[in-house]
């Protein structure tokens, strides 16, 4: 074989190679290195040995499957209520954007010039019990309705309840659901709502059998993008929550920090990570396509 | 430690491979090769010292002999824990800088023990330096592990002379770090309970009065491994500094009572919330409620009857520190009572120089508004900054526990406040 040819079957590996080396070094060895602080055993002082302890993972889950399951239903619940108020928000800017397109989209995208953190504490200060939300209800006496319909509690609180916590997190992780929506809706083309029309399709019917269905992969990857950190986030229940609100980012960042236990708090992190992954390979299936991968980035 | 090659090759493909061609095998082979070298390495125990106590001795002498002013100092603080101007200067470290020509760079970096441990045990344990000559860490679980794990510069005994003239019998010697040979105590403080006497209605004199139904939903307690359970020995009637592992039982009883009227369990958030009205009564650090009343005239502290723990925070130097004599001598500055009697003047916590009363009445004294004559008289009679000897007996100083302890410990308390 000549030079030439060996080089020319290599250059392909040479190309790949810095993405190879930002996957293995800032990917595959950290997580590969915490999988093995996971089955070991001992403490900060003496220690830690690996010993592949696995029971590790059954204490973890016997321990903490509460607290994994309301991450869950709280990711659940934020990210259809982001679907719900995000996809009405990205089809107004594809479709009616018009020249402002851009102006929105920067719009959309300004909160993220502000902490995080920040954001959430003025989320606390505004639902606070003497905050400007709850006294606007107060005075338009919604407080009623409100507590009937177990937004607030029936002490008037909306600080502290599930509700807060939930609110908070889609609020933050919302422009994570419009954005993918926003692209694949970005590529429809108006054309095919004209033929549509023409074809005798009410505008109801042209959504449901065109629009939608091409702006489905948005849709599976603004799902994916949610989901995954609003139930691995930490922050909304720790400062919006109240005692019952608890996620599993919450006892992992205990266990780590407080407790020093490194290898259950490794564990919980790759319970978190399975658990998440199976509903994502399950929800593929249920939109119908065998490579999730492709989907996403389609 | 166990040999790399005797990890069981199929648990490694069935933990590092997919259903895979022979091609993709060979590729994983080598992150899998990776895994185990990772797999084998653990994590390291500290060294331990192997010195007799003389020997020991000497070996301080001689790192400090060794030592050499630098003219800088790395300050790891907890916030809004130093004298502070409107512009943001600090007249008590100026001071120093012109005195000692050592500059400050002053971090506000600490918010709480356990993440600020979590942050300088990776280099410590590397045997690195924190970037840090000083850090200010609660009297509890941390500072122990700290001491134990040898990641503290033992002081200079013979450049304390300052704190061994004017330090309260409280710091000097104490409990969970005898002769003061890693500590010297930056402030005090006893978690009570802070409430608005406007929405109680009435003065709270008990632990007890947490559990009262008018206050449901209004209830703020701390959310961490010391103060609540401590305060919760108290409650029921125990020194927590020798309760049993029945008592915790029994005070992790009071505090699952308890539960259903509380709205959180905060961190250094439930100051915040008391004095917007997000809480009626909370457990509180009595700095806190102290530098809040002059915004809050109604807020109140109480120390329960029942008695109620006491803290100190710490100043240390960390291991490896680069500039260790410019800590020391900052360390002792600070103990002169003017120094003292400027950061706690601000701070408003449990003073370690008691002689700064004096110079509060001084100032009470010399003061032209009658305000500020006001509020010197009240901080040198305050019984949260100055404590009298009658009360120290009501106050304890957390449990101190043992590593099997800890964990029944951690396991009947984390439940409260994480569920």
């Amino acid at each position: 074989m000549s030079a030439r040819s060996v080089r020319a079957r290599l250059t392909p590996y040479g190309l790949i190679l810095p993405a190879w080396l930002w996957l293995v070094i800032f990917f595959v060895v950290p997580i590969i290195s915490m999988l093995s602080v996971s089955t070991m055993t001992g403490n900060v002082a003496n220690g830690f040995t690996q010993t592949f302890h696995f029971s590790t993972y059954a204490n973890a889950w016997n321990l903490y499957h509460t607290q994994i399951l309301r991450s869950l239903v709280y990711g659940l619940i934020a990210t259809a209520l982001c679907l719900v108020i995000g996809y009405p928000v990205a089809y107004w800017i594809a479709f009616r954007g018009g020249r402002h397109k851009s102006t929105l989209l920067f719009l959309l995208l300004l909160p993220f010039f502000v902490s995080f953190v920040i954001r959430t504490q003025s989320w606390s200060f505004m639902l606070a019990d003497h905050g400007m939300v709850l006294n606007a209800i107060r005075t338009l006496h919604l407080d009623g309705v409100l507590r009937f319909l177990h937004i607030i509690s029936s002490q008037t609180t909306i600080l502290q309840t599930p509700a807060a916590v939930i609110g908070g997190l889609t609020y933050n992780f919302l422009p994570f659901t419009v954005l993918p929506i926003y692209v694949a809706l970005e590529r429809v083309e108006p054309a095919l709502l004209e033929a549509s029309a023409d074809l005798y399709a009410s505008k109801a019917t042209a959504f449901r059998k065109v629009v939608l269905p091409l702006s489905l992969p948005g849709i599976f990857a603004a799902v994916l993008l949610t989901f995954v950190p609003v139930a691995s986030d930490y922050v909304n229940a720790t400062i919006l929550g109240g005692p019952n609100t608890t996620m599993v980012g919450n006892i992992i960042q205990t266990l780590y920090f407080t407790n020093l236990d490194y290898p259950t708090a490794a564990a919980l992190s790759f319970i978190l990570m399975g658990v998440l992954l199976i509903g994502i390979f399950l929800y593929a299936r249920v939109l119908g396509t065998e490579d999730v991968f492709e989907m996403a980035t389609a | 430690m166990n040999d790399p090659m005797n990890t069981p090759p199929d648990l490694l493909r069935g933990l590092t491979m997919p259903r895979i061609s022979r091609r993709r095998a060979l590729q994983a082979g080598g992150l899998a090769s990776l895994g185990m070298l990772l797999a084998a390495c653990g994590i390291p125990a500290a060294p331990q010292s192997k010195l007799g106590l003389s020997a020991a001795r000497k070996q301080i002498d001689k790192f400090w002999l060794a030592q050499k002013k630098h003219g800088q100092l790395n300050f790891a603080n907890w916030p809004l824990y130093i004298d502070v101007t409107k512009g943001g200067d600090h007249p008590s470290l100026d001071l120093f800088t012109k005195q000692t020509g050592i500059k400050v760079n002053y971090q506000e970096v600490i918010q709480d023990d356990d993440s600020f441990f979590g942050k300088i045990q990776p280099p410590l344990s590397n045997g690195q330096p924190t970037g840090y000559d000083l850090m200010v860490i609660t009297n509890g679980v941390y500072l122990d592990l700290l001491i134990q794990l040898d990641f503290l510069t033992p002081l200079d005994q013979n450049r304390m002379t300052n704190f061994y003239t004017y330090a309260s019998d409280l710091v000097k010697d104490p409990s969970f770090d005898r002769g003061n040979v890693y500590t010297m105590a930056w402030q005090s403080g006893i978690t009570g309970i802070g409430y608005n006497i406007n929405e109680t209605g009435r003065e709270l004199t008990s632990w007890q009065d947490l559990l009262d139904p008018k206050f449901s939903g209004k209830v703020g307690m701390f959310g961490d491994t010391e103060d609540l359970p401590n305060s919760a020995l108290c409650a029921i009637g125990v020194n927590p500094e020798t309760s049993t592992p029945a008592d915790w039982k029994n005070a992790a009883d009071w505090l699952h009572k308890q539960r259903p009227l509380v709205r959180k369990y905060y961190q250094q958030d439930y100051i915040g919330a008391l004095t917007g009205g997000d809480l009626t009564v909370s457990m509180a650090w009595s700095g806190d409620i102290f530098q809040n009343q002059s915004s809050d005239p109604h807020l109140r502290f109480v120390v329960p009857k029942e008695g109620a723990p006491i803290w100190t925070d710490n100043m240390c130097i960390p291991a490896h520190a680069q500039n260790p004599l410019d800590a020391m001598t900052y360390m002792d500055f600070v103990y002169q009572p003017k120094i003292a009697a400027m950061i706690a003047d601000y701070v408003n916590y449990i003073t370690p120089v008691p002689a700064t009363a004096e110079i509060f009445k001084k100032n009470a004294k010399q003061a032209t508004k009658p305000s500020d004559r006001k509020y010197y008289e009240n901080l040198a009679t305050s019984p949260l900054i100055f404590p009298k000897p009658s009360e120290y007996s009501r106050l304890h100083r957390y449990r101190v526990l043992s590593e099997s302890e800890q964990k029944v410990w951690n396991s009947l308390f984390e439940p409260i406040y994480q569920s």
